[in-house]
């Protein structure tokens, strides 16, 4: 009874945090949504929270923003090379990364837990200790600007992450595995290509939504390497770049921030299970 | 798992080629070219550090780092704790945690969009399209520039979206290493009395304490590095300036590549201990593995 009581008094307040934590984290993102559909003139009058006043009133909001940012200031084309850029950056470390995982975890080697030791390090060197010199290479190959350059550099940074994940779950196959497979007479590239990685599908999935989200809300790299030229922005380069030029257009800037994010919105939220896994592996071990 | 003795490095060989071009030779290098001039010709000694330390732009972005440490670790931390055991008791968990991980798909550049609009200003005679200072108004208070009013309030400001962005990954974390903790454990002290409160400073504070490490540690790592947030929103006018985006600035604005590489030694220097933190941890639970 005096449990009930008790329950009933504290859920009251808990709901109210809950509810006010949960809506300062939405508002802003909904403010963006709706912004991004109403007209300049209604955007320039009055805050984007009046649209509830009349709920029912779709009269008020338009596509023209979207047309506009999309075909006429190469939020569309933005839109492509991001697409362009992060699909190979995405497959390129994963496959090498897989190999080098199934190797640190598998097979006996000199300098096995060295090499592992150093990458661990690696996980957390800050990028900024890596742009000269790189940047330098790629001047002398010729490869700054292009897309080539910026999938090497993804790959080279996003490494040490995926080899980690990977070999957190690699290593946590149960032995017999590969015993047995080693006795029916498969090679170590027979086991890395029928079984392991067939078990390892979770896994990859969780890095496949990392490396894909890391590359595309890249911001720094592509700014370096790549640079604000029309025909390789990605949409974080070309987004900071009108935030400066049309500070003031909201209708566009929010327009043109919601293309970016809808994309990994809507991966996330359909494979935030892989997500949630992969954090979970790469900080406390699962 | 027998292989032949050249089996293993084949696999690994691609990665450690990348691992070597594009992290630990730069590494080395960036070290390197610190000690010289701008075009890495004329080697300068120390000069360059003594500028990091001496320039009065340089010192105050090392005390805006120290805010945002200062600020965002706890915050996100602290928050995200609270966020973890709070949402655990009510049957919509998942819908409030899924929109508190949201942020955590958005670039840093379309957080900062976002934000700006939140923090949009105008004069008091027209009408606030920013939702803080459209509160005020409501309120009958002045509006706010909250991105220039200097020196506290704007780099709280850039501090929130920071915390908006990050506190997802908190949660994320010390949710699971909440619901880890043996619901007998929690009902046991209950039955003996113990308040609510007492629970969650005697018994599963402590329990979670090496998650918490876990997690203030990522936290400060990613935090010491701050630059897209800054850069888009501010471009570190008005006092905002962080050392990330200096390093940006000495390199592609000025073509100092010296000074440039010294501000990366330094923030490197930084994240050396975190660095350590990672290897021991690693090795510990290598060792129980």
């Amino acid at each position: 009874m005096i449990k009930k009581l008790v329950s009933m008094f504290s859920h009251g307040p808990l709901h109210l945090i809950i509810i006010v934590i949960a809506l300062m984290w939405i508002l802003p993102s909904v403010g963006l949504l709706i912004t991004s559909f109403r007209s300049s003139a209604d955007v320039a009058a009055s805050g984007w929270w009046t649209v509830f006043e009349h709920p029912f009133n779709f009269t008020c909001y338009t596509l023209k923003n979207y047309q506009e940012v999309i075909f006429k200031i190469g939020i569309g084309r933005a839109f492509l090379n991001t697409l362009l850029i992060t699909i190979p950056a995405i497959i390129i470390p994963i496959l090498i990364a897989s190999f080098a995982a199934y190797a640190f975890a598998w097979m006996e080697f000199p300098g096995r837990r060295f090499l592992f030791v150093i990458l661990v390090g690696l996980l957390v060197v800050p990028l900024q200790m890596t742009l000269i010199p790189v940047l330098r290479i790629f001047n002398k190959l010729g490869i700054a600007g292009t897309f080539p350059g910026i999938w090497l550099a993804h790959t080279g940074y996003g490494l040490p992450l995926i080899i980690y994940l990977l070999y957190n779950f690699i290593s946590g196959l149960p032995s017999e595995l590969f015993d047995s497979s080693a006795i029916d007479g498969a090679t170590p590239f027979q086991i890395f290509v029928k079984i392991v990685m067939p078990l390892s599908l979770t896994a990859l999935a969780s890095v496949t939504i990392f490396e894909f989200l890391w590359v595309w809300n890249d911001f720094l790299i592509a700014l370096l390497y790549l640079g604000g030229t029309a025909d390789v922005a990605p949409l974080t380069v070309r987004i900071s770049a009108l935030v400066g030029s049309y500070g003031q257009g909201w209708e566009l800037l929010t327009a043109a921030a919601f293309v970016s994010m809808a994309l990994p919105l809507v991966l996330f939220l359909g494979l935030q299970r892989y997500f949630v896994k992969g954090i979970l592996a790469g900080s406390v071990k699962g | 798992m027998r292989t032949k003795k050249i089996t293993p490095w084949l696999y690994i060989g691609p990665a450690t080629f990348f691992l070597f071009f594009f992290l630990v030779y730069p590494l080395i290098n960036t070290i390197y070219i610190s000690f010289f001039n701008y075009n890495s010709e004329i080697f300068i000694g120390i000069k360059n550090y003594v500028y990091c330390f001496t320039n009065e732009v340089m010192l105050n972005s090392f005390r805006n780092n120290a805010l945002w440490v200062i600020v965002f670790v706890p915050l996100t931390v602290v928050l995200g704790l609270i966020i973890a055991v709070l949402v655990d008791r009510v049957k919509y968990e998942s819908i409030v945690k899924s929109i508190i991980f949201m942020p955590m798909a958005i670039s840093f550049v379309g957080a900062g969009v976002i934000w700006k609009f939140v923090y949009a200003y105008r004069p008091a005679s027209a009408a606030q399209i920013g939702i803080l200072n459209a509160l005020r108004s409501f309120f009958n208070s002045e509006p706010i520039p909250w991105l220039i009013e200097r020196p506290w309030l704007n780099n709280l400001c850039l501090i929130m979206v920071g915390v908006w962005i990050s506190t997802g990954f908190c949660v994320v974390i010390l949710s699971a290493s909440y619901k880890g903790i043996p619901r007998e454990l929690l009902e046991a002290a209950r039955v003996d009395g113990a308040t609510e409160f007492k629970i969650f400073w005697k018994i599963i504070l402590p329990l979670m304490k090496p998650t918490i490490a876990v997690v203030t540690t990522a936290m400060i790592i990613s935090i010491l590095k701050v630059f897209d947030i800054v850069y888009v929103m501010t471009n570190g006018s008005f006092n905002t300036d962080v050392i990330a985006n200096r390093m940006y600035k000495e390199m592609f604005v000025f073509g100092n590549y010296g000074r440039a590489s010294s501000i990366a030694v330094i923030l490197l220097v930084l994240v050396v201990p975190m660095i350590i933190i990672n290897i021991q941890r690693f090795r510990e639970q290598e060792a129980i593995r």
